[in-house]
């Protein structure tokens, strides 16, 4: 039942900065954090102290509420610190390597022969299971339901995406062992999505037991969100899971293994970043170990739409696949929106005169280009949404707080990032993925 | 005093400096002129370089054309209806000084409101007004009193615009609310076939009736030599300042539609809807006048070109932009046929489509959400 999709609707942004296809070095672990923050919907308890010893895979949190989920450490060591921000809120564990990869062993085996128990329980206690998203409301899983299907997107059209046939390349083996893992936890099937463009010369098109479609499109077209909306919409009391695909190469290894290996390629991206390329590093890996940013650039885990910022002296988290950096634009610009020509910025209106240079890079900063305003153009939003919504009238519907109206217009099947590229378009300069966010978060406070 | 001292003093507009009461207006300014060093801070981490100062400069350069060519016309009307034998720069320069000061009074009194209204907001100004201003004087006759401008401007922009939140929020399209207000409070200047050319000093004024209301009352015979199709294209016709020539408005919207600010849907099935009712009205022999002479009679290209296609105001949805657009356009030239009183139907089509134009969306929003729910029950 596979199918092929093709979205005409979007936007790339033509930026400079995407990672050459080479690994430039290997980050040996001095410390690793466990982070707690990247997984929504987690209440995270603490399992361990400071100065307990941990090996790699040995749990360190546990969700509050549903304490069978468990987070584990990447590497071997002792605890170091336990950081705390306001309100005595769990930042990270961070824990210090001691090179020597002491390792618990949960049992290689043949995915295909565990029954959905034995396959949630791997996962659980390997402290995987924080990697499968739960939509709607993008939240981490609970391990008592049963999706209507698993999907894996296995390419990204974010902008200076990682190229996943180069950063998992290699690793085909334990993406097809991770799928068949993924495959005992639903009856529905596990749906990957490819990249249309790069099918043919895709290392992951002959992976079984999985429902293979392709996508092609500008982006949002690798959003999984907007390829569920296109394979399988989300009804109402429906759920759908959805991993990316680190983790299910991850999960791959764990049961090829036995053990729980996280090592991957971080693309290292970004007009501020010095040199452009895939880094091999643990998730939790400190900034500063992998990326050496300047005085006013800013750090982001992920991607230049729905990335996180990152401090400089932070940690990457468990789905970090890609570090961004940026110049911030804090400096005014005279005349700027009143001048015929600025070449050196991209807009994809016609307002500006970019559609005069298609193959340009932009070297492009944080500024915002403008003041906050209320919405005026809002066609603009729906010619960035290759979904069957109304944009403006789903982020009205969450300004208002209207539940009924949310569900209508299609709250179920967006996540923030699903609708980030209305962030880039807007002239008023609203936060529009805040403002979904919001929505979310009102609708899982309303619904629980 | 050590704490006191850390705190740095507020800049003299700043919240809690000696002028903090006028930072909207200092904003203003200084966003004018320099784009500020705001950096995002939640959500997308960069932004496209469009904002609405571009968006609305991008619709003041495209009513330009019509402004000029209106100067010119408001100066050569006079010259040959009195006869004064005026060359074309000294028609462009006498009229330009008659429409000037409607500029001055269209600009200087909405932007005060809007700027006192920022204020006792607490936001920043917002750019609507540029275009507004720049439209209010291109609809009005050219000889409207001052006086008469400058409260139309301000119940326009208080009542049309400010009381709903300002900008974005409102309901009716401001200027055409301003129309509206003088033409129904001062009829008679607003009307008839005296005010449509300006008379020089000392001179009693002549009639000089527009097309519209020659053609409302004769029909299609009026519609000859001087008044010509031909010169209904062009323009050199009395009317209000802007609203003459088809050229220079045709100008504007290549500029509009090239650059996605206005939308072409709107602009071709208000088109549409027009020579339709048009047509029907000669097959039924409502009037003689052929259908594409109402596109060119009047405001209503200046209407469906700059007017209707306001991004506030107009319907939001692509569908519902198809069927906002044709009824305008419809009932514009409905009113034209049915009332001969008043010949000009462009404005009140216009104003109460917008008042419609949610509904519209809304038939078209719950339309699309029950095919949408049908098709996730079969997907």
């Amino acid at each position: 039942m596979s199918s092929n999709i093709v979205l005409k609707r979007g936007l790339d942004i033509p930026v400079k900065g995407a990672a050459d296809r080479r690994v430039m070095r290997e980050v040996e672990p001095g410390t690793v954090a466990v982070n707690p923050t990247v997984y929504k919907g987690l209440v995270p308890r603490l399992l361990v102290r400071e100065g307990d010893p941990v090996a790699a895979g040995s749990p360190v949190l546990a969700d509050k509420d549903r304490p069978e989920i468990l987070f584990t450490s990447p590497v071997s060591g002792s605890v170091k610190e336990i950081v705390r921000g306001e309100k005595r809120r769990l930042l990270a564990v961070v824990i210090e390597s001691d090179g020597k990869g002491t390792a618990v062993d949960f049992g290689a085996c043949d995915p295909s022969s565990l029954s959905r128990e034995e396959a949630a329980a791997l996962l659980l206690k390997s402290g995987l299971w924080g990697g499968i998203i739960s939509r709607p409301y993008g939240v981490m899983a609970d391990p008592s339901v049963s999706p209507k299907s698993i999907f894996i997107s296995a390419f990204s059209t974010a902008p200076l995406a990682p190229d996943t046939n180069f950063s998992l390349g290699h690793e085909v083996e334990a993406v097809q062992a991770g799928v068949r893992l993924l495959s005992r936890l639903t009856d529905g099937g596990v749906h990957l999505c490819l990249s249309a463009e790069t099918y043919s010369a895709s290392p992951f098109h002959k992976i079984e037991g999985a429902i293979v479609h392709t996508v092609s499109g500008p982006h949002p077209a690798g959003n999984v969100g907007v390829q569920i909306s296109h394979i399988s919409p989300i009804r109402r009391g429906e759920t759908v899971w959805t991993v990316p695909i680190q983790a299910v190469a991850a999960m791959g290894r764990l049961v090829l293994t036995g053990k729980l290996s996280l090592m991957r390629r971080i693309a290292v991206t970004g007009p501020a970043a010095e040199d452009h390329a895939y880094v091999e590093a643990l998730p939790g890996t400190p900034v500063a170990e992998i990326v050496k940013p300047g005085e006013n650039v800013r750090v982001i885990d992920g991607d230049l739409l729905s990335g996180r910022t990152l401090a400089h002296d932070g940690w990457t988290g468990f789905f970090t696949d890609q570090i961004t950096l940026i110049r911030e634009g804090n400096e005014t610009e005279l005349f700027g929106w009143a001048k015929p020509f600025r070449p050196k910025l991209y807009s994809s209106s016609p307002c500006y005169f970019s559609w005069l240079t298609p193959w340009k890079k932009y070297d492009m900063d944080t500024n915002l280009h403008g003041g906050q305003r209320a919405f005026v153009e809002t066609k603009c939003f729906s010619d960035v949404t290759p979904m069957d919504i109304f944009p403006i009238y789903l982020i009205k519907a969450c300004l208002a707080g209207e539940i009924e109206k949310m569900e209508k217009f299609g709250i179920y099947e967006v996540l923030p990032e699903d609708l980030a590229l209305c962030d880039y378009v807007d002239p008023s300069k609203n936060d529009i993925q805040a403002i979904i966010a919001s929505g979310i978060d009102l609708m899982i406070k309303e619904m629980a | 005093m050590a704490a006191e001292n850390s705190t740095p003093r507020p800049g003299l507009f700043e919240k809690g400096g000696k002028l903090g009461w006028l930072h909207s207006t200092a904003d203003a300014f200084e966003t004018f002129l320099r784009v500020p060093g705001t950096v995002t801070r939640r959500g997308a981490h960069v932004r496209d370089a469009i904002d609405l100062k571009r968006v609305m400069i991008i619709v003041v350069i495209a009513l330009v054309p019509a402004a000029l060519f209106g100067m010119w016309n408001t100066g050569y009307q006079t010259s040959t209806l009195y006869g004064l034998g005026w060359g074309f720069w000294m028609c462009f320069w006498k009229g330009f000084l008659r429409v000037l000061p409607l500029y001055i009074v269209s600009y200087a009194v909405g932007l005060a409101i809007e700027f006192a209204s920022s204020q006792i907001r607490d936001e920043e100004v917002n750019e609507g007004y540029l275009v507004t201003g720049m439209l209010i004087p291109l609809i009005v006759p050219v000889d409207v009193p001052l006086w008469m401008l400058a409260l139309a401007v301000a119940f326009a922009v208080i009542f049309g615009k400010e009381v709903f939140g300002g900008t974005g929020m409102n309901i009716w399209n401001p200027a055409l609310l301003a129309r509206a207000f003088l033409f129904f409070s001062y009829p008679s200047k607003m009307s008839g076939s005296e005010v449509w050319i300006h008379a020089p000093k000392g001179v009693d004024a002549v009639s000089g009736a527009t097309p519209l209301a020659l053609a409302g009352e004769s029909g299609v015979s009026a519609l000859s030599g001087d008044l010509s199709f031909w010169h209904l294209f062009l323009g050199d016709i009395p009317g209000s300042v802007g609203e003459t020539s088809a050229i220079a408005i045709l100008l504007g919207a290549i500029i509009l539609i090239w650059t996605g600010v206005a939308s072409w849907k709107i602009m071709v099935s208000s088109i549409g809807g027009a020579l339709l009712v048009g047509w029907l009205g000669c097959l039924g022999g409502v009037t003689d006048v052929p259908a594409w002479y109402q596109l060119v009679l009047g405001g209503f290209l200046f209407g469906t070109v700059f007017m209707a296609t306001d991004p506030v105001t107009s319907a939001q949805t692509e569908c519902g932009k198809w069927i906002y657009g044709f009824l305008v356009g419809a009932l514009a030239v409905t009113v034209r046929l049915f009332n001969p009183g008043y010949a000009e139907g462009m404005m009140l089509a216009i104003l109460l489509m917008n008042t419609f134009a949610p509904l519209i969306d809304h038939c078209v929003v719950s339309a699309s959400i029950s095919r949408r729910e049908k098709r996730i029950r079969t997907a």
